[in-house]
């Protein structure tokens, strides 16, 4: 069997599998629909938070991310772990003890407005579909990568896939489906990163491999790839080049975007009980952390075999994973000189006599998790897994965003909002129109995608970071937080952070270096300056407008011990 | 506290003096416990990963060829933030138990 039947036949059977899942789990209430029935096991619903959160970008590109940003790479690392750490303290035990459906659910209630409802369902379904875009245009990049058929129709099957198991089991298919997705793509990741690092340092355990010894020159890996950095004439690798408050700024936003990002959130509700919701954000962490500190080891594998074996060798002798990628493309190599060897440096690289020396290969970054199987050597069906874990990533982020979208129409704009007297079943009926729905625009938006996507991700954290966190967390921590606060903490966050990213991205690409920026802040960063403004204007705000009434201060009172929980539920207005 | 068998558990009351002062004490402990675990996040992850990483960089993690600033901000960081929800997780079950606000068994 070649690589294309293996991949066929690995991809097909695993969609089997998820489609076997969605029909045995159908969802028969709201209660299903929204939240799972509310009795998902504390570890499964880890896993599949983990599935939930770790799209393609996390399984495909952030290897390769890391791999050509070096020490600089952290910022995703730390930031999109560390956020776990506040979802367990600050917020996810208290908003499953609040046992409300929906985020803006909470908000709308706690800060005793519909306008505040508003904000956050407005927030809620644009990070979302900023996302769920993302996550479609990485099914599509899949299916025309391993499987030679073209974006649109990648896209196309995808969103049949996801049709089927979202809008017909909601959050209770789209929970089990999630779990054996994580399984398939935390092997298909883990396979080709044990093998590299077996290869590259003789150790089983890539976490290991990563400190451990090059096998090739007996020198210790990190060192040798800083000394293949400085001859090349790149900056070392584990020293970076951003600006230390721009790295300290840029990991808090994604940090704070994480804990604030409504398909994450809704997870928690999805468990029995408040201890539940602690432990599940602790195994949740557990089955992301095997992935996010397997990715810097696989960077540091990739870039050393690349330096290595590819760096200054003459074409005709390169390996044999370069042509075969060169021909989709991800790797581009032009001799400009025609001296027949492939010069790939940095910047700062000069020949003998002082000149610049021109860099002639392109490598697209999601290469290096991608050509890993072949790199080292692997069979073919380990290719064909990779090609079943990247879906699983995306299939599985893309159906958790959908339900947030679906929730909030069907949920907090009609049942909340304009149509309180709609029925149970009208309420559901309404949910599944409104997750085919956003499947449809979700796909729209995969075949055709807009030019921004990463400033538009970058938008959806700094969106999440500077509305909902401040809003949710003062919300449980001060009594005194009023509706007036709130309000006008989220709207100047926003409105100070999407300014800040549409002037630089949109309105003045030119402009968008650190030379710029304000004091050196990129709009990757600004995030965490708009989430300190919510914070500041919402607590002044608080002080000087009357304090909330009664009824919130005692719901707030109750939210805050785990006792009388009860399953997630309609709240009686 | 010593209750009759069968007798229904005490609910937290907004009205009862007495519960209204143990959950007071309750919320302070747990404020107190998330305050401690977040310098501790803080100082792992922005101050060895961020903050003070070219100095710990002069030195190597022991036994590896870790850079220790570079091992903090790569692996280290991602370690103590998985210790710390499960230390979290048991202080708060503790916790829930000694003040009689924890869930019971039942679903």
């Amino acid at each position: 069997m070649n690589v294309q039947a293996w991949t066929f036949l690995l991809v097909a059977a695993s969609f089997a599998l998820y489609i076997g899942i969605a029909v045995w789990a159908r969802a028969a209430s709201t209660r299903e629909f929204y939240v799972a029935g509310g009795g998902v096991s504390p570890l499964a619903n880890g896993m599949a938070t983990a599935a939930d959160w770790m799209s393609a970008a996390s399984f495909i590109s952030m290897a390769g991310l890391i791999s050509f940003m070096g020490y600089d790479g952290s910022v995703y690392l730390m930031g999109w772990t560390g956020g776990y750490v506040l979802l367990a303290l600050l917020l996810a035990p208290y908003l499953r003890k609040y046992g409300a459906f929906t985020v803006p659910d909470f908000v709308g209630d706690r800060y005793y407005s519909q306008t505040a409802r508003g904000v956050a369902v407005v927030c809620a379904i644009f990070v979302s579909f900023t996302y769920v875009a993302g996550q479609m245009r990485g099914v599509g990049i899949v299916f025309s990568r391993f499987l030679e058929v073209d974006v649109a129709t990648g896209v196309v099957i995808g969103m049949a896939i996801v049709f089927f198991y979202a809008v017909l089991g909601g959050m209770k298919g789209i929970t089990y489906t999630q779990v054996a997705q994580y399984c398939v793509l935390i092997f298909a990741y883990m396979v080709p990163a044990i093998f590299l690092s077996l290869l590259i340092t003789g150790h089983a355990i890539p976490q290991l491999g990563l400190g451990g010894v090059d096998q090739a020159s007996g020198s210790v890996l990190l060192e040798r790839l800083n000394g293949l950095h400085r001859e090349l004439g790149f900056a070392e690798y584990t020293s970076g080049t951003k600006s230390t408050l721009d790295v300290f700024m840029i990991t808090a936003a994604l940090m704070v975007g994480t804990a604030g990002l409504p398909h994450v959130i809704i997870r928690f509700y999805t468990v029995p009980r408040v201890r539940d919701a602690r432990v599940s954000v602790g195994w949740a962490l557990v089955f992301i952390a095997i992935l996010y500190t397997t990715a810097p080891a696989v960077a540091v594998f990739a870039r050393t075999n690349l330096l290595a074996n590819v760096a200054g060798r003459p074409y005709a002798e390169v390996p044999e994973w370069f042509h075969n990628w060169e021909a989709t493309g991800l790797i581009d190599f032009e001799d400009r000189n025609g001296d027949g060897r492939i010069q790939f440096v940095g910047p700062a690289a000069r020949d003998e006599t002082g000149a610049p020396i021109e860099n002639e290969l392109r490598i697209d970054n999601d290469i290096m998790v991608l050509a890993n199987p072949e790199i080292a050597r692997l069979p073919d069906w380990v290719v064909g897994l990779v090609a079943a874990g990247g879906l699983a990533a995306a299939l599985s982020t893309a159906a958790g965003l959908l339900l947030v979208v679906s929730t909030a129409v069907s949920h907090d704009l009609l049942k909340r909002g304009i149509r309180p007297d709609i029925s149970e079943k009208g309420e559901l009926v309404a949910a599944r129109i409104a997750a085919g729905a956003a499947v449809v625009v979700a796909g729209y938006l995969g075949v055709h995608p807009p030019g921004y996507v990463a400033q538009v991700v970058a938008f959806a954290f700094g969106l999440a970071a500077s509305s909902f966190f401040p809003a949710i967390i003062l919300g449980i921590f001060s009594k005194r937080t009023t509706r007036e606060g709130a309000i006008l903490g989220m709207v100047s966050g926003i409105t100070l952070t999407a300014w800040y990213i549409v002037w630089f991205t949109l309105v003045h690409p030119e402009l968008n270096d650190a030379g710029h920026w304000w004091l050196g802040i990129s709009p990757q960063g600004i995030g965490t300056v708009g989430m300190v403004l919510n914070f500041v204007v919402t607590v002044t705000v608080s002080r000087f407008t009357p304090e909330p009434p009664r009824h919130v201060q005692v719901l707030v009172d109750l939210i805050r011990v785990p006792r009388g929980a009860g399953a997630a539920h309609e709240i009686d207005a | 506290m010593a209750r009759e068998p069968g007798a229904v558990p005490r609910r937290p009351s907004v009205t009862d003096p007495e519960a209204r002062a143990r959950q007071h004490a309750y919320w302070r402990t747990n404020v107190r416990y998330v305050v401690i675990l977040l310098v501790v996040w803080f100082v792992v992850s922005y101050g060895c990963g961020i903050l003070l990483v070219e100095p710990l960089n002069a030195l190597r993690f022991p036994g590896t060829g870790y850079p220790l600033g570079f091992w903090f901000a790569q692996q280290g960081s991602i370690y103590v933030f998985v210790a710390l929800i499960f230390v979290y997780v048991r202080l708060m079950n503790r916790l829930d138990r000694a003040y009689e606000l924890d869930e019971g068994d039942d679903r």
